[in-house]
């Protein structure tokens, strides 16, 4: 399975902030959209950052006047990205074993999409539904 | 005037497609306790099940038993099947509006990619999927040719499409006999030359695609041998890390298999299946003709991606191979709708979770969805797009909970029905469908065959004495 394959029902693309915001406004973003973190891209639109609620969360433990702080003072900065023709297998164990849950997706170097660890719990979900629905449908036929 | 989905106002929907998709979301629908729906769907082809008939190889037929489940949905008196109609020559997406509050496109992905090699399009260089349709008794593909005479086969690709074909041109005419393969490919390909098929795959036997009943099936048949190369099926230090990390027993035990198949010893089988790794194919060369008669192969090694992916990168390392057919079967694509949004490159419609989204300001469409392939591009089982199709079908629901539905100028299934006999005379009901069905595996019975099929519509109205207008 390909990234491609979640991407294809996204098509709302990926939402976005500029690093000069501040976190009242990212938290505001987050919330709006129901959504665990932001891409950070500059004015022309290339990916420069990522922030999630982790990353929030873990400068409110330090700081608990957020609200002067901006995008990009609390940012990560250096992100893994992946293409849509990644491997949702393997990027389910990237995730797992550094402890991330959102992937940006670039293509040609253009952001493109995000997908998060949800989206790869559904897409496996829906995947060994489908084979088990599929056996069960097959060991019934044989009762026939 | 009562709610829509109401006993009085039934939620009008209509389905364009009858795969196993559009079965899916339409027992999805019908399931439902509170509201009443009322479905129509549209199918081009006479028959219902798309590629369950016309896609799944023949001599698999259990995973045909699907269609039992299909049959059920079907006898819903609250649905309707209107075969032999097709969106864009019959109907409108404008005319469907009309009549439905809602409409979900279940398509599928029916064109395979091209491989983008010098040399694609010799005689002789074909899609996947046109053998495949062919076979299968697929009536827009009924003519086709396809040069049987060669002794050498290749098949680009490692999925089960690409297992599929191979497979089919190393069985013996015996083993096709117990198949519903079509009755003039059954002659076609019991007249068969070929003596080696070669699947060729660009990434190494932990990354394949098929399945491993699928490979044991290969290393099976009744007069063919299977083999592998055993420098291509040993494991590359990333691909056993990656092993490794998922503890994935299926792939270790397909890597098995194919290691073992680089052992065998041949035993005077007529024909030879080579299942190649780590190889792309470059161009293909021909004769003064056109008929192409060689493949130039690149070897591959494997990189892990930023993401951990494993993907497959060109060496300096060059063979030929020696191929008068060659079947490309290398990922699918749907095929645009129209007036209805599309994302080319991807070949699936433009759409959010199964909303359908207008181009330019990614907005859903109002009473606009997809489901399956053509929503998702093309994976999974068939019964993948069961949970796809409730995704779908979800988005309906809210949508309707929210009064976002078309609104119909006529509502009545009778009317649709009356405007659908006046576009398409033609149409087949799935009570047309049932006797064909009935005669089919009638015929097929009589010879010890799971059913022969009719291929074209004609052939089916003049065998249910269904005259055509």
């Amino acid at each position: 399975m390909k990234v491609q394959l979640i991407l294809a029902t996204k098509v709302k693309g990926v939402i976005t902030i500029t690093p000069e915001k501040s976190l009242q406004d990212a938290a505001a973003l987050l919330t709006q959209h129901g959504i665990g973190a932001v891409v950070v891209v500059n004015p022309a639109s290339q990916l420069i950052g990522i922030l999630s609620e982790r990353d929030i969360i873990r400068e409110m433990a330090q700081n608990p006047q957020l609200s002067s702080q901006t995008v990009d003072q609390v940012m990560t900065q250096t992100v893994i990205t992946g293409t849509p023709e990644d491997d949702i297998y393997s990027i389910a164990h990237l995730m797992t074993e550094h402890r991330f849950r959102h992937l940006p997706i670039l293509e040609d170097g253009n952001l493109i999409g995000m997908i998060s660890i949800g989206d790869i719990m559904k897409a496996q979900r829906d995947m060994y539904r489908g084979e088990v629905n599929t056996l069960e449908m097959q060991l019934l036929a044989d009762d026939d | 005037m009562s709610p829509i989905g109401s006993e009085t106002n039934p939620l009008r929907v209509a389905i364009i497609g009858a795969g196993p998709t559009g079965f899916y979301a339409a027992g999805h629908l019908l399931d439902q306790k509170k509201i009443v729906v009322e479905l129509d769907m549209f199918e081009r082809l006479p028959t219902p099940f798309g590629l369950v008939r016309y896609g799944v190889a023949p001599d698999h037929q259990k995973i045909k038993s699907v269609t039992k489940v299909f049959d059920k949905i079907a006898s819903n008196p609250r649905f309707r099947f209107y075969g032999n109609v097709e969106l864009g020559q019959h109907l409108s997406v404008a005319e469907l509006c009309q009549f439905y509050h809602q409409i979900i496109y279940t398509t599928g992905a029916q064109t395979d990619k091209r491989m983008g090699i010098p040399g694609e399009d010799l005689q002789g260089s074909h899609p996947a999927t046109e053998f495949v349709a062919w076979y299968n008794g697929h009536p827009d593909f009924r003519d086709y040719q396809f040069d049987l005479s060669q002794e050498s086969v290749a098949v680009v690709g490692v999925g089960n499409v690409a297992v599929d074909v191979a497979r089919i041109l190393c069985r013996t005419r015996e083993e096709l006999l117990k198949t519903d393969i079509a009755d003039y490919a059954l002659e076609a390909l019991s007249q068969s030359r070929v003596k080696e098929v070669h699947i060729l795959g660009r990434r190494g036997p932990a990354q394949a695609a098929f399945t491993n009943p699928e490979v044991k099936e290969l290393g099976e048949m009744a007069d063919t041998d299977a083999f592998t190369l055993a420098d291509e099926v040993k494991l590359d230090p990333l691909s056993e890390a990656a092993m490794a990390a998922s503890a994935d027993r299926a792939t270790a035990r397909k890597v098995e298999i194919l290691q073992s198949y680089a052992h065998r010893q041949p035993t005077g089988k007529s024909r030879r299946l080579m299942l190649r790794f780590l190889v792309s194919p470059l161009e293909l060369t021909g004769n003064e003709q056109g008929q192409v008669t060689a493949m130039k192969l690149v070897q591959n090694e494997l990189y892990a991606t930023e993401s951990g992916s494993l993907r497959p990168r060109a060496t300096d390392r060059y063979e030929t191979l020696p191929v008068g057919l060659v079947f490309r079967s290398i990922g699918y694509n749907g095929v645009p709708l129209p007036d209805v949004p599309f994302h080319h490159k991807w070949g699936v419609i433009l759409n959010q979770s199964g909303r359908v989204v207008d181009e330019t300001h990614q907005q859903p469409v109002v009473g606009q969805y997809t489901a399956g392939w053509i929503k998702r591009g093309p994976s999974g089982v068939i019964g993948t797009n069961k949970p796809d199709a409730l995704e779908t079908v979800e988005c309906m629901l809210a949508d309707l909970a929210e009064g976002v539905t078309l609104q119909p100028e006529n509502s009545s299934p009778d009317a649709a029905a009356a405007f659908i006999a006046q576009k398409q005379p033609n149409y087949f009901s799935y009570a047309d469908w049932l006797k064909v069905d009935e005669i089919e595996i009638a015929r097929g019975q009589a010879v010890g065959r799971p059913r022969i099929k009719f291929v074209m519509a004609e052939e089916m109205a003049a065998a249910i004495g269904k005259p055509l207008k």
